[in-house]
């Protein structure tokens, strides 16, 4: 059993017009097996907190803490956060040229394994996550994420969630533009990554649709860089039927 | 050796003003361009292995095909009238590549080199030069594609860390003849390479790609010529660079000409180049000049920048440390150039000197 701890995570960006906060105090606690839906609206910051977490450059961290069982994450680098167990599905996912999606995967896991994999265990354990995700075998050639459809990156994202097996996974927006078949394909993806690794699970989104098929422990409304309210999965009905209005004018 | 004596510009040296020269350092060019280097026959190109039917390697005496107003090429012109030949007759088609090696000659004397490459009508092959060791050489390298021939040709220069070349790479394509090379600089503390390409015939083709990776110090320069005389011709330009380490400085120059005559050209021309570090310089200059509206396409397009941010954090997001991520970043940018040369044995020495002159520039 882990936990991912966030404590009053206030986040900074620098824009031409100088310092900007984004994040202004976020709490939020989540446990291994858990999944904590992040509704909010668009600017709230939500992709902010994402990629604080995972420990992007732009931002920059002006107080609270962020702890995987007791250890500081925001002390470590962006690789170390990955092996100390931390995934982010990204909104983007950044386009890698003349770097095969076959040799990304396999650098990947031998530097959070420890230990190149086995090559022939290897390469069935690759061909069965993209089976699940229903991706033809030839992305495995392709560039990572060069060409790719908005729904194709984000089944590369979530076949890199089941291969790579961290301790908590971030999805930034992992439902955004997938089509109702996708959208399943994907779900089922984190579900058996979930089932697997006894995942806890960051679920930022905008649709409800998604959370019939990863059903929420908790639903928390992001509003104006900080978490507002919570609740379980009645209140994503809640959001979807009245909007944030409530929050926002609040 | 037969030494020819000529006035014919033996008296023109560049002095750093001239526009062909004007990024060069020619303080660092061990005397070539100014006749003070100190000539030393050296035959220092081989074939590597015995020679299959219908392929010739001698030396002997060439009369030059290519006009040139490199005072370089010049120069050599006037020492020598001989060289190695490399000949592949007509309708012969080579189907493993033909190596020529290098025997490098150390840095107290300059070679001055002649070659030419003569495909025969219909004639294909691949011919790999592959440049080593410490040298001080200028060289006219001359390619003559009959018609219908195609030639791949890859120009590797790896040499250690205090050669000077200076060479032009003069080709001269007829009908429907076609050439694809690779110029790959990797190594050396001055290269000055010169790829130009003549078409005399229509429908002829070329494309070139390159490579070059520039760390503290070194020196790359490559300017092409591509002049399209004739009819239905088309070109292909695509150059890569790296640069990193203080000092380090490469020259990318892409002169396109599509002459009156020239309908139904074809042609585009690319230069991207990646900055590594602080301290690196890279010019890189398309130029196109079009004299006649009757083409099909022409384009050009020059980019520099800064490693990407955004492709370090995916990846070490992906538990990737940091140099690796760099290595991967750098190896993919130059992978689709060095894919294309059909030899993982290269390709992989490649990729690994890349590797290693990243890591040093990374100290
Ligand atoms: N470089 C920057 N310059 C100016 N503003 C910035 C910069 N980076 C982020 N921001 C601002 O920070 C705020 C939060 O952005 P963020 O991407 O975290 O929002 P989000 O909640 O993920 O939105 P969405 O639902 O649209 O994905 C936005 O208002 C955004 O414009
Ligand atoms: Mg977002």
């Amino acid at each position: 059993m882990s936990t991912l701890e966030i404590r009053g995570l206030k986040v900074t960006v620098d824009t031409e017009q100088g310092v900007k906060e984004i994040l202004k105090g976020v709490d939020l606690t989540i446990k291994s097996g858990e999944t904590h839906a992040i509704m909010g609206p668009n600017g709230s910051g939500k992709s902010t907190l994402a990629y604080s977490i995972a420990g992007h450059p732009k931002y920059t961290i002006t107080g609270g803490t962020v702890t995987l069982d007791g250890v500081d994450v925001l002390e470590m680098t962006v690789d170390e956060r990955a092996k100390a167990g931390l995934f982010l599905a990204m909104q983007y996912p950044v386009e890698v040229p003349g770097v095969s999606v076959s040799n990304f995967l396999r650098t990947a896991a031998t530097a959070l394994r420890g230990e190149a994999p086995k090559l022939r265990e290897w390469v069935g354990e690759v061909k069965s996550a993209m089976e699940g995700l229903k991706m033809d075998p030839s992305f495995a050639q392709r560039n990572v994420n060069e060409g790719f459809s908005g729904g194709e990156k984000k089944r590369h994202e979530i076949m890199q969630l089941e291969l790579l097996r961290p301790k908590f996974a971030i999805l930034d927006e992992t439902d955004s533009g997938l089509d109702v078949d996708a959208l399943r394909v994907v779900s089922e993806g984190v579900v058996r990554a979930k089932e697997a690794n006894n995942l806890g699970v960051l679920l930022i989104t905008h649709y409800t649709r998604i959370l019939r098929y990863i059903q929420p422990d908790f639903v928390h409304v992001f509003a104006a860089g900080k978490v507002v309210e919570q609740g379980g999965p009645e209140l994503a009905e809640k959001l979807e039927a009245n909007g944030y209005a409530e929050y926002v004018s609040a | 050796m037969t030494t020819l004596q000529s006035n014919l510009l033996e008296n023109h040296t560049p002095t750093g003003r001239e526009e062909a020269w004007r990024f060069t350092p020619l303080k660092r060019l061990a005397g070539l361009h100014d006749g003070s280097a100190k000539p030393e026959a050296r035959d220092s190109l081989s074939l590597n292995g015995a020679a299959t039917p219908g392929v010739t390697f001698t030396r002997g005496a060439i009369t030059a095909v290519s006009s040139s107003e490199d005072s370089i090429v010049n120069r050599i012109r006037n020492y020598t009238s001989e060289g190695a030949i490399l000949t592949i007759d007509k309708d012969v088609v080579v189907t493993e590549p033909i190596f020529l090696n290098r025997i490098s000659g150390g840095i107290q004397t300059a070679e001055l080199s002649r070659v030419q490459i003569r495909l025969g009508t219909h004639a294909k092959a691949t011919v790999i030069l592959e440049n080593t060791g410490d040298s001080v050489l200028a060289e006219d390298l001359e390619i003559i594609l009959s018609p219908g021939s195609d030639l791949t040709f890859i120009s590797l220069q790896e040499w250690d860390s205090k050669s000077v070349y200076a060479a032009t790479h003069n080709a001269i394509i007829d009908r429907d003849a076609s050439l694809k090379a690779i110029h790959v600089t990797v190594g050396g503390d001055v290269v000055r390479l010169l790829p130009k390409v003549e078409f005399v015939g229509p429908g002829a083709s070329v494309d070139l790609q390159g490579v070059y990776f520039a760390t503290e110090g070194q020196f790359f320069e490559h300017r092409m010529h591509v002049d399209h005389a004739v009819p239905n011709a088309k070109s292909n330009v695509n150059y890569k660079g790296a640069l990193a380490g203080d000092k380090s400085h490469t020259v990318w120059i892409g002169d396109v000409y599509i002459r009156a005559a020239a309908e139904g050209t074809d042609t585009y021309e690319l230069n991207r180049n990646l900055i590594l570090t602080d301290g690196a310089r890279a010019d890189s200059v398309p130029n196109l000049e079009i004299e006649t509206g009757e083409i099909v396409g022409a384009g050009h397009a020059s980019t520099t920048g800064r490693f990407d941010d955004e492709q370090l954090f995916y990846l070490m997001s992906r538990g990737i440390q940091e140099s690796d991520a760099r290595r991967l970043v750098v190896r993919g940018f130059f992978n689709e150039v060095i894919s294309l040369i059909n030899n993982e044995v290269i390709q992989e020495r490649l990729m690994t000197r890349i590797d290693n002159e990243l890591e040093r520039a990374g100290k």
